[in-house]
């Protein structure tokens, strides 16, 4: 398999109504030019994002998926973040063991006002999976060993 | 939608049968110079589920809401989407043009094509290829909406204002003069807050005193307040239009239908104790005190702590001398139920602590004061009765420096403006100078923050009085003299940013201006009230511009320095803003709520309760004797934590169910290779 030097990922982001979809309208409105490869789904908050969510796009054909909510504290809905970080951190350990790239699926915060910061991260991201190149859910998820080590994990963002 | 409220049967049973309208916006040249709307229209209308698909220049524009309501009608469209700008932007509108055509505006769905897409690149295809997905995934999401009907709760027209600072006061009164019931609850044993401690505001040099303690006896005696003081709110229940409130009424031991406020038991008890509270540290009170001669109300509280009587069983020299026999030292705390509409949190803030930066020496140094300390001593009726002295109680100084920013715009401490402080200082410059005509007044300021009416003017004012400015952070203020002219002074040093040299001020007397901070339980405040708060502890608000007083939760509002600093003006305008928005709710006597909410399948819920400690608006209750948990549909402002939570998929959230948004998944990706396994 070739591995294309100019593969473009297609990411599948959860944006929270309130901080980060507000942060990717200001982006849009700053003109600030980022990677045209995040397709954006609204939810009112990231704790709606379910784990199955985020399998479905990359059993779909996602190479990555991106979930963006508030800052800690800043949460519109007193804490909806945090228990998104608390279910990201447990499905990112799952999809290690399936053979996923951590880079894969990201959790980033940003406030309505960082729309910069947002639009750096999907670019940011972009390049981490032109890196890693397309997923192959097939190949990669399916036939993984069960031999995958646990990688230790930090609190991403 | 397990909605009660007259349920509409979706106009076709099944998906399939879903007849979709699809409309791509030029926004002018805004869209169609990045991507090629022609060409999304067009392949859109081969897409399962799509009648029509048209784009259109300016879809927001009223021609292009009636080619909307004119496809509905005439091709019997039963879901929309439409391809423009942010929903943020227009949803209103389109879900207006839907419901005027008779469909229900919750089968439309809106794909970002401007913000998102449009604006954020210049790669014409990948914008095109993007605005594709985008618009499949909207169809896919539209054809399994469901209608949803707003939902209709009266409103409760008592309204409950926590804090009877001038922010809460004004919101009170105003209130209370349109003709609604106001319970006005204070943790203090007076209201008036911070307001009533200080001398003089700024720019006018109006007295506080005399604008603030009118306001406070017309709150006490208006007769549509029930003022509340020496009380707190323990616990909220309910939802916008009917809260439940409970009030703890701490005991002053002191029977408020009897006593006169004569101050007879003020004067004759022995126990005369340092005033940290209303004096700051630089006054006494008695045991059995008010703050202030003018408090609202005039009744007096035990301070337990250093009673005679309570700390040694003997004394009760104010219940002897009471003329009306108002003294009672079995007083035991009350609690009490209000039912209420709206809530409108005016709690304001604390200053910072001056001990948090050492190098400038507060507590260690005796002359170091704060800027509240010195309020207190300009105040006619302060501690000092208005002389302006060192702690000594009798020296002037002569020479006197104050130093800005202390605690603010320093990443060490806050890196806020507190807003208010500048124009403090220059008011106390101009002080200094009327009480102690002869003495030097430095000011180390890093900017001198002057932006409202009349402040800029103020600032020339103090300038021309010959006050010293010098633009520079201090670096220390410290006794240590170097040279003879600085021996017993405290000597500032500060860079000159002007001059560009380091300097050493010897001064008499220093004023800390400190800054403001959340109060230290403000966290605690914000999760009685279900509302937000940002790092700091400012209570957060809907909008930042737009909707400064109005928080997430429908019907608590905020006003004054809760909502971040603020100078009294602006604190006025936030409680004015905040009766106004709540006399407005009010005046309608039903709220429409989004129904935008989730609820619960009770054939399918295990009754794990995982669902109610997940709701941060405690939302969700669980009937012990079925073992079943049910969403109380006004208190829900439709996250879905819960619905993400629910281990039996027993709950769903309405327009975000779990089937729109994997449809919506499968319409983003529809150029994807699938995976052919299903991973169960």
């Amino acid at each position: 398999m070739a591995e294309p030097t100019t593969f473009n990922p297609v990411i599948i982001g959860f944006l929270c109504n309130w901080c980060s979809y507000r942060a990717a309208d200001l982006a849009g409105t700053a003109r600030t030019h980022y990677a045209p490869t995040m397709r954006p789904i609204r939810v009112m908050c990231t704790a709606r994002v379910e784990p199955e969510f985020v399998l479905k796009a990359l059993r779909s054909g996602a190479d990555g998926v991106l979930i963006a909510g508030c800052h800690p504290g800043e949460c519109h809905y007193v804490e909806g973040n945090i228990k998104a970080l608390r279910r990201f951190l447990l499905l990112k350990r799952m999809l290690t063991q399936f053979g996923i790239e951590p880079q894969r699926v990201q959790l980033v915060w940003a406030a309505a006002s960082e729309g910069h910061q947002l639009a750096a991260a999907v670019d940011r991201m972009t390049e981490e999976l032109r890196a890693l190149g397309p997923l192959h859910w097939q190949q990669t998820v399916l036939r993984a060993k069960a031999d995958i080590p646990l990688i230790k994990l930090e609190v991403g963002g | 939608m397990s909605n009660d409220q007259n349920q509409i049967p979706p106009p076709h049973a099944s998906p399939d049968e879903e007849r979709v309208g699809v409309y791509v916006c030029h926004c002018g040249s805004n869209i169609a110079r990045t991507i090629a709307v022609e060409d999304v229209a067009l392949w859109a209308e081969q897409q399962e589920h799509v009648v029509v698909a048209r784009d259109y220049k300016f879809m927001c524009s009223s021609l292009g809401q009636e080619l909307i309501e004119q496809d509905i009608q005439a091709k019997g469209l039963s879901r929309i989407v439409v391809a423009a700008c942010s929903p943020h932007m227009h949803e209103r509108t389109f879900r207006g043009a839907c419901q005027r055509a008779g469909l229900n505006p919750y089968l439309f769905e809106m794909a970002n094509i401007r913000e998102l897409t449009s604006w954020a690149t210049d790669d014409r295809e990948a914008a095109t290829s993007k605005a594709k997905a985008q618009v499949k995934g909207a169809i896919e999401r539209a054809v399994l909406q469901e209608p949803l009907e707003p939902l209709f709760v009266d409103i409760n027209p008592n309204t409950l204002v926590v804090g009877g600072g001038i922010a809460g006061l004004t919101a009170a009164l105003e209130l209370a003069d349109s003709g609604y019931h106001v319970y006005l609850v204070d943790r203090d044993s007076s209201i008036g807050g911070q307001m009533a401690k200080l001398d003089k505001t700024f720019p006018t040099l109006d007295c506080a005193a005399c604008i603030l303690t009118p306001k406070m006896v017309d709150a006490a005696n208006h007769p549509n307040i029930t003022l509340m003081t020496w009380s707190e709110v323990m616990a909220v229940d309910g939802f916008v239009g009917n809260f439940s409130v409970q009030v703890r009424h701490k005991p002053r031991y002191v029977i408020e239908d009897l006593c006169t406020g004569c101050g007879t038991c003020i004067e004759k008890c022995p126990s005369r104790v340092l005033d940290q509270h209303f004096e700051v540290g630089l006054g006494y009170h008695k045991a059995i005190d008010r703050n202030f001669p003018q408090a609202v109300p005039k009744y007096p509280v035990i301070d337990t702590t250093h009673c005679t009587y309570f700390q040694r069983g003997k004394c009760r020299a104010c219940q002897v001398v009471c003329p009306t026999n108002a003294i009672d030292f079995t007083q035991k705390e009350t609690f009490e139920q209000l039912e209420v509409g709206n809530i409108i949190l005016a709690t304001g803030y604390e200053q910072f602590d001056a001990r948090r930066v050492p190098q400038y020496g507060y507590g260690r140094l005796a002359n170091v004061f704060t800027s509240m300390e010195f309020e207190r001593m300009v105040n006619a009726a302060g501690p000092t009765s208005g002389q302006v002295v060192l702690r000594d109680g009798v020296t002037a100084p002569q020479s006197v420096g104050i130093i800005h920013c202390v605690g603010s715009r320093d990443k060490n401490y806050n890196e806020y403006c507190s807003r208010a402080c500048c124009m403090a200082a220059l008011k106390f410059a101009h002080l200094v100078h009327e009480r102690v005509p002869d003495a030097e007044v430095y000011n180390f300021y890093i900017d001198i923050r002057a932006a409202g009416k009349h402040y800029e003017e103020f600032y020339h004012r103090v300038l021309e009085e010959g006050t010293h400015f010098i633009r520079g952070r201090v670096a220390e203020v410290t006794d240590a003299a170097r040279g003879p002219g600085e021996e017993g002074s405290l000597i500032i040093q500060a860079e000159d940013t002007l001059i560009g040299k380091q300097r050493r001020i010897p001064v008499d007397m220093v004023i800390l201006m400190v800054g403001m901070e959340a109060r230290h339980d403000a966290r605690n405040v914000a999760s009685t009230f279900g509302l937000g708060c940002d790092f700091e502890g400012w209570f957060t608000e809907r909008h930042a511009k737009l909707d400064p007083v109005v928080t997430m939760t429908e019907g608590i509002l905020i006003a004054g320095a809760c909502q971040g600093p603020k100078a009294i003006p602006e604190s006025v305008a936030q409680g004015s803003a905040a009766a106004a928005r709540v006399a407005g709710l009010i005046g309608r006597r039903t709220i429409k709520l989004e129904p935008v909410r989730a609820s619960i399948e009770a054939a399918a819920c295990s009754g794990c309760r995982i669902c109610n400690n997940v709701c941060p608006y405690h939302a969700i209750v669980f009937h012990e004797e079925i073992k079943i948990s049910e969403v109380i549909t006004a208190l829900c402002q439709g996250c879905g934590a819960c619905v993400a939570a629910c281990p039996s998929a027993a709950i769903t959230g309405a327009h975000f169910t779990r089937e729109q948004v994997l449809s919506q998944i499968d319409g983003l990706l529809w150029d994807m290779q699938p995976g052919v396994l299903v991973l169960a």
